[in-house]
């Protein structure tokens, strides 16, 4: 459930753009809503309280100096920015065992309540999967549910952007049963067939990649994203990506892959 | 993923929800589904017994709050060691109830008198402040038992300006340092604390990228939701076992506004 942080009034997402990652392949969507919030300097509106995440907690993952480096962070945090109608819930840990499916109920019915104009899933998958065609080429996709097909089907044309292709659902058997398969996505498919079902305008954004360092594929997806939402101003012309300098970094990227290491092992 | 040897291994995906889950979670759950994991779910719920809520006439529970003003919890054996050595040895505690839960890891033990070694989770109450909580948590609370445990503990709470104090230990090699851990003097005390504890830690703030997972952060996070002032001191330790020199280093926290007045015995200090 949404708990408003302080004791002012909750704030209104009305008409607002939702943006959240799933956990999948290489946590990339989590790294790229990472960037997003510390580049726009966005502020916590809240937390999302749930049993469905495994709990976690550290001192804030974007802090810029002294003072704001002590604010503690939860597992699920909302941030807001009015300006840019733009609300982001990031998620920091994986799911507890058997939870998903209740994680993407109260997700949806907080979404309806809400009133979201339209929910950004960021994600990815596993790179591994790909076939023929897809090594070729752009490995970004996107998918929109039914109910955000009118607004952003033009769009998504316009940008040159590649759907996400379905598979047989039994490959080798029959080629008729097409389905949409996003392996190592997480709840990426869970959450988009529930949206489609129910009328909820929900677009997802994802890239093909492998556990590593996912840096570079959260910049790449970040900047994907900002083609369609414009959050951060492009250098040269609208066409060419943001340059990563253009994305903040926040401090808590640091020592992603442990602590230095002891001399004597040299 | 291909190791050096040539044989491909599968590599732990982040994605938090693993292929056979994925797989499984394609198909509709049969009510045979449903009924293994419900019986599942009964085996692994968590119950609290409070002794001091016991009906004297009918035996049964009583579903009253009682008052809180202070909460301390030890998680793990080398912060309930510490409880136990300099907080509950002033012999003012009375026993108040206990935690019975099963998972893979353990199973608690029934009685009070239990061993450092034993799995228990137990509750004290100061016999001069009733409402003066005390918590030993000598148990793995598990992954899907620590939102229970939580909710049914703080459940009986009625809070009245309460402050929660949390010990807690871990690895030394979780710590995440530019340096190696290996030459890093341990062990050593870190804090993390809610947006409403205003008072000074007693040692320095658990700095980023370095976070705390397991029932500390349950704890913690439910403090930093619903406000309550709360403080987790996190000891670093490469030491697994019970250990003195692990006790030790939490006594800076004697000195704090919650748990000085707990201590009656003056301490001698080698340091």
């Amino acid at each position: 459930m949404f708990v408003p942080c302080g004791s002012s009034a909750p704030p209104d997402f009305e008409g607002f753009t939702l943006l959240l990652p799933a956990v999948s392949v290489g946590n990339v969507g989590q790294l790229a809503v990472d960037l997003v919030i510390f580049t726009l300097d966005m502020p916590k509106v809240g937390y999302f309280y749930t049993d469905c995440l495994v709990p976690m907690v550290g001192n804030n993952p974007y802090a810029t100096a002294e003072e704001n480096s002590t604010e503690l962070s939860i597992n699920a945090e909302v941030y807001s920015l009015p300006s840019k109608k733009l609300v982001v819930l990031q998620i920091r840990s994986p799911f507890v065992k058997n939870k998903y499916r209740s994680f993407c109920q109260t997700l949806l019915s907080w979404v309806k309540s809400s009133r979201c104009a339209k929910v950004i899933l960021l994600s990815s998958s596993h790179a591994y999967q790909c076939d023929d065609q897809q090594l070729h080429g752009t490995p970004l996709r996107y998918l929109l549910s039914p109910a955000i097909q009118k607004t952003a089907g033009e769009l998504m044309q316009r940008l040159n952007w590649k759907e996400m292709e379905k598979v047989a659902a039994y490959p080798g058997v029959n080629d008729t049963d097409m389905v949409l398969r996003i392996p190592g996505g997480g709840i990426t498919t869970l959450l988009f067939s529930e949206s489609c079902s129910n009328g909820i305008q929900m677009a997802v954004l994802l890239k093909f990649c492998s556990e590593g360092d996912n840096i570079p594929d959260a910049l790449a997806l970040v900047n994907y994203l900002n083609e369609w939402l414009q959050l951060v101003k492009s250098e040269q012309n609208s066409a060419a990506p943001a340059t990563p300098s253009q994305w903040k970094i926040p401090h808590s990227w640091r020592l992603l892959f442990g602590s230095g290491l002891p001399p004597a092992l040299f | 993923m291909a190791t050096f040897f040539g044989e491909v291994v599968a590599a732990p995906s982040r994605a938090g929800v693993d292929e056979e889950e994925e797989v499984a979670g394609e198909r509709e759950e049969t009510p045979e589904d449903r009924e293994i994991r419900r019986e599942l779910e009964k085996k692994r719920e968590v119950h609290i017994l409070w002794s001091s809520k016991l009906s004297a006439s009918t035996g049964s529970f009583t579903d009253e709050q009682f008052p809180c003003s202070k909460f301390i919890l030890a998680i793990g054996h080398n912060s309930v060691a510490f409880l136990s050595s300099f907080v509950l040895n002033s012999g003012c505690w009375e026993a108040a109830g206990s935690v019975k839960l099963w998972n893979e890891w353990c199973r608690t033990s029934n009685t009070t008198s239990v061993l450092p070694t034993d799995a228990f989770c137990l509750f004290y109450k100061l016999i001069s402040d009733p409402t003066v909580l005390l918590c030993q948590c000598n148990c793995y609370v598990a992954e899907d038992q620590q939102y229970q445990w939580l909710e049914k503990v703080f459940g009986c709470m009625r809070e009245e300006d309460l402050q929660v104090t949390i010990l807690s230990t871990c690895p030394l090699t979780d710590y995440k340092t530019p340096e190696s851990t290996l030459t890093l003097p341990s062990p050593f005390l870190k804090a993390l604390k809610t947006k409403d504890f205003k008072e000074t830690t007693c040692c320095p703030l658990l700095e980023q990228p370095n976070i705390v997972q397991g029932l500390p952060a349950a704890v913690l996070s439910y403090c930093q939701v619903w406000q309550i002032p709360a403080v987790l001191y996190q000891c670093y330790t490469d030491v697994i076992k019970l250990d003195t020199v692990t006790i030790e280093a939490f006594k800076p926290v004697l000195s704090s506004k919650n748990l000085k007045s707990l201590v009656k015995v003056k301490l001698n200090f080698k340091d």
